[in-house]
């Protein structure tokens, strides 16, 4: 079974989005990346987030990241950013009772973006 | 083999090929990102034809009852007639049929199409002045209980649509309209839900149509109702939406003044922090925001840290011009 069934597919992505992207509009490190972005479109967003680290469908190439990011790069984005984003992503799996084994794993995929999300 | 009709031209679907696939094979420049049912970049509207069911996987309700889909995972089984989401409506002609002031710088404009157009409470419709000006304004009438339709127009000082509204309309002049669209109304999917709706100024209108739809759909869950003004001369409807307080018990109108002592049951304060004080936590809530774009932009945040599903926020910024 691939990680992104044994997390539980579409559901797991809607049960985690709300408490995922709650932490980050909470967290006074990173917030102001994401202020005066439309909600709705954000909403979309933080889903094909989610559905990738979880290791499900997408089609996200590292020129995509790169280019959905720059503006971010410019304000400033960096590793410590990068970090806290996947220090909430960690947080909220474990909200969900998700396995230590798991959330592991789908914190190495977000790791794999890193590079790419940063400009470097 | 389905064909795909888009503004007017025909393509042909292969066995298999999504609809994103197909334009895009075709040289039809389509938005998209993920390519996997996500991200919704590619989102376009069915005018006719059956949407599978996997297209529409993700999709708030009320653009499911409306035909949208993600053209990345529909495989059509049969012909489609689609239109990217933002095309405008078909246009048409109406009567001016009544004028009311509400307040001191808003009217309410009661308009019968010359056909009879499929609408809901909540959405918008654009309305032209001669010569191709136009400006889109929220629907305040519920279909099964207003004859017309009606607008709730601000005169906003200099603007050429509000002031010709504010002026020279009168009842009997024919104006065009254009379809109505939004995605922002009522469906009585879980009626024991809680919601709120939030608005400010003429914002107001798409609420009064939301509210009296829900009501009078049997909605049961509490809905709560703010409307937010400087003062209480900025205000309308007051007495109607008291009325229907008494009406349905389920029911609960706030009317708010921000820089006025508040009179006869109005409270004081931005309409946000009246109902922060209002409501701890609005865990499994559905809210609508209309009004100001400043008070939709931050309500919205406000709204979902304290609970609200980002499924659940429904929100058309009233186009102010």
């Amino acid at each position: 079974m691939s990680l992104y069934e044994q997390l539980g597919g579409d559901a797991a992505v809607n049960a985690a989005v709300d408490i995922f992207y709650r932490k980050v509009l909470k967290d006074a490190r990173i917030s102001r990346f994401f202020q005066g972005v439309d909600m709705e479109r954000q909403a979309a967003k933080q889903k094909a987030f989610l559905t990738m680290a979880f290791g499900g469908p997408n089609n996200y190439s590292g020129l995509d990241m790169r280019r959905g990011h720059a503006h971010l790069v410019a304000q400033g984005l960096d590793d410590s950013h990068f970090d806290a984003v996947v220090e909430h992503l960690g947080a909220t799996l474990k909200e969900l009772n998700v396995p230590d084994a798991l959330i592991v794993q789908v914190a190495a995929i977000a790791e794999t973006t890193r590079n790419d999300v940063l400009g470097k | 083999m389905a064909i795909i009709e888009l503004e007017g031209k025909s393509y042909p679907c292969e066995e298999n090929e999504t609809v994103l696939d197909c334009l895009t094979r075709h040289g039809v420049q389509v938005p998209s990102s993920c390519r996997a049912g996500v991200c919704q970049s590619c989102m376009m509207r069915a005018e006719q034809g059956e949407i599978p069911k996997a297209a529409q996987v993700g999709l708030k309700p009320t653009r499911v009852t409306q035909g949208y889909f993600l053209a990345c995972s529909c495989k059509p089984q049969d012909d489609l007639r689609i239109r990217f989401p933002d095309a405008e409506g078909l246009r048409m002609g109406a009567r001016v049929v009544g004028k009311e002031l509400l307040s001191h710088d808003i009217v309410a404009v009661r308009l019968v199409p010359d056909k009879p157009m499929d609408y809901r409470a909540g959405q918008f419709i654009r309305l032209f002045r001669d010569g191709g000006l136009s400006r889109c304004y929220s629907l305040a009438s519920v279909p099964v209980l207003d004859e017309w339709l009606e607008l709730h127009v601000r005169h906003v000082p200099g603007g050429q649509v509000s002031g010709w509204v504010h002026g020279d309309l009168s009842p009997g002049d024919s104006v065009q309209i254009a379809d109505s669209s939004g995605h922002c109304f009522y469906v009585p999917d879980q009626q024991d839900r809680a919601m709120l709706l939030v608005g400010t100024g003429s914002g107001l209108a798409p609420l009064y149509g939301i509210v009296r739809d829900a009501l009078h759909q049997g909605h049961w869950g509490p809905v709560w109702l703010y409307h937010g003004s400087h003062g209480s001369k900025g205000l309308y409807r007051v007495d109607e939406l008291h009325e229907l307080e008494r009406q349905f018990a389920n029911f609960h109108y706030v009317p708010c003044v921000s820089h006025e002592k508040p009179s006869n049951g109005m409270r004081q304060g931005m309409v946000l922090d009246v109902v922060a004080g209002d409501h701890e936590s609005l865990d499994g809530w559905q809210a609508f925001l209309c009004g100001h774009p400043d008070m939709v932009t931050l309500g919205k945040t406000q709204l979902f840290l304290s609970g609200v599903s980002l499924s659940e926020i429904y929100a058309d910024p009233f186009v102010a011009s």
